[in-house]
């Protein structure tokens, strides 16, 4: 029952992080590396401010800090023309010395001691347990991130952003200024991804320098697998698939760790082979065909 | 209404491959005028529209459009003013955005601010109605994706984003070449609707010379970065394809003359 619920929760604030992912990789069509910074930056901002004692202030900020995070790395692929993968490493990397400064030079930092949104929701509805708490605030926060991602994308902005990615060449041929469209693009997905980085120390009640390691993959792992189960691509089911290949990734890493096969050190791994699979079969299917086809040729000559 | 004065691009300048693209061009258009441009492949034609949209900077000359400079405009702020449809169907719209999507992109972005939104019931009636006018079906599929269409269709698509806002200039480059011929018949009649109707200043490349005199107002051939002839619509009337190849021949074999004579000495 706690894996159930605790799933829930995660995949739910998980969610927010895998629909900035989904606008960074299936709108903008680039792996973002910036992803594993900005998620940390997020949570140490918040971590930080939450200790100062202004819980809502540092959800803000966290969101402010991965928005300036994936500015940055839009500036780098179009102003200085550096290749987007290497652009978002580049961020990723000069980021981790950030995010240690960010939190005074300590590689982790509890809140055990400090007002957070959780417990601040907890000491104003008494008769709510931890577990509902938690859950209204992950329910929220997704759901907001989502109907404002789903506008957003409905607006001129929104628009000509998906066309960017779509067709860049049309779209500098028309009259749309394509860095502009490619920064705001990366900086409205990274603020997502800080944002949930920031909800997660809450949640967690701790920060840790290595939180990002490896959360691009669990995000694009999430996003393979909400495609699978949603195929509409009408803007809001696209980002609502989002949610639901998070929460599935969840429950399919809750039961792996519950299986006695695979001890908690094998979490990335696994993720790691979701996403080979998932971005495999295209080309195995490719393959079948071909030989499909082959072999169905062969059988034509030999009855010839 | 477009001026280019001595336009000159030079590509990979100072190695082997340097190569002249543009050599000097001077050109008038005035309000209202549909020029078809011919030429050989290389000639400098496509080279031309890109110096006019901006694709690269011209090494020397102006470019300037109902009275504006354009020479060191960005390309963006030039696509305000012009609309360009390619030979490649792929070129001109978003595949993975529906029809409805795509012509919001084109109508919205010049009629309304950042944060509206794209598309409304009223602009949803009115691409309606222009899409019916063709005649072609496409009112009726709005919310198909422009990838899944024919490339005549597509290219339907993409000539009435480039004029939705009327643009002071319209450049065809080989817009109706990937077509098969009835689909690229249709095509143009719809672009010379539209075209008059509006009294669109155009540009068009094309390598049919008999249409090419046919069409617009008035007929230019380029060859080596430079035009060569400039027919205003009464030299064009009795003009027919085999004088326009002989008087082509000719300017050719005057240049090889020279060449021999220059390599002979």
């Amino acid at each position: 029952m706690t894996l159930l619920i605790g799933s829930l929760q995660l995949g739910l604030l998980y969610g927010v992080m895998v629909m900035g992912i989904y606008i960074s990789f299936r709108v903008m069509n680039i792996p973002d590396l910036t992803t594993e910074g900005s998620f940390t930056f997020g949570l140490a901002a918040s971590a930080m401010i939450c200790a100062a004692g202004h819980p809502v202030l540092a959800v803000i900020i966290s969101s402010l800090a991965g928005a300036a995070a994936g500015a940055f790395t839009g500036l780098l692929q179009t102003k200085l023309d550096i290749h987007p993968v290497l652009a978002g490493i580049l961020t990723m990397s000069g980021l981790y010395s950030i995010n240690l400064f960010v939190m005074k030079g300590a590689s982790n930092v509890t809140l055990l001691n400090s007002r957070t949104l959780f417990t601040m929701l907890m000491s104003a509805f008494p008769s709510l347990s931890k577990d509902a708490v938690k859950l209204i605030i992950a329910i929220i926060a997704a759901g907001l991130v989502l109907l404002a991602l789903t506008f957003f994308f409905k607006t001129s902005l929104g628009l000509a952003i998906r066309a960017t990615g779509d067709n860049a060449d049309m779209v500098s041929a028309s009259s749309i200024n394509v860095n502009a469209m490619k920064i705001t693009a990366l900086a409205i997905a990274n603020a997502c991804i800080g944002l949930c980085g920031g909800l997660i120390t809450q949640y967690q009640s701790f920060a840790d320098i290595n939180s990002g390691v490896g959360m691009l993959v669990v995000g694009l792992a999430s996003v393979i697998i909400g495609e699978a189960f949603i195929r509409s691509r009408r803007i809001f089911f696209c980002f609502l698939s989002a949610i639901v290949g998070s929460l599935v990734y969840r429950y399919i890493i809750a039961l792996a760790m519950k299986s006695p096969f695979f001890p908690a050190y094998m979490l990335k791994l696994i993720s790691a082979v979701i996403v080979t699979i998932a971005l495999a079969v295209p080309a195995a299917k490719k393959m079948s065909a071909a030989r499909r086809l082959k072999a169905a040729n062969r059988g034509g000559s030999d009855n010839a | 209404m477009l001026e280019i004065e001595n336009a000159v691009k030079v590509f990979e300048r100072g190695t082997p491959n340097e190569h002249t693209a543009l050599a000097g061009v001077n050109l008038k258009v005035e309000e209202g005028e549909f020029i078809t441009v011919l030429g050989s492949n290389g000639a400098g034609k496509s080279t031309l529209f890109n110096a006019i949209c901006g694709n690269f900077l011209l090494d020397k000359g102006h470019i300037r459009l109902g009275g504006k400079d354009l020479t060191f405009m960005p390309e963006h702020k030039r696509a305000r003013m012009i609309g360009r449809l390619f030979q490649d169907p792929m070129r001109g719209t978003a595949p993975n955005l529906s029809i409805e999507e795509n012509l919001a992109l084109s109508y919205s972005k010049s009629t309304k601010g950042m944060f509206r939104m794209a598309v409304n019931k009223k602009d949803r009636l009115m691409f309606r109605e222009k899409l019916a006018g063709f005649e072609m079906g496409l009112e009726d599929r709005m919310d198909t994706k422009v990838g899944l269409l024919s490339g005549g269709q597509r290219q339907v698509v993409s000539l009435l984003m480039s004029t939705i806002v009327t643009p002071k200039l319209l450049l065809l480059d080989e817009h109706t070449a990937a077509l098969d011929p009835a689909t690229a018949q249709k095509v143009m009649q719809i672009t010379n609707d539209i075209v008059y109707s509006r009294h669109i200043t155009t540009l068009m490349i094309t390598h049919n010379m008999a249409s090419a005199l046919v069409t617009g107002t008035r007929t230019i051939m380029m060859d080596a970065g430079n035009i060569i002839f400039d027919f205003g619509q009464e030299e064009r009337q009795h003009m027919t394809v085999q004088d326009l190849l002989s008087m082509y021949s000719d300017k050719k074999k005057e240049e090889f003359d020279n060449d021999r004579i220059l390599l002979g000495q």
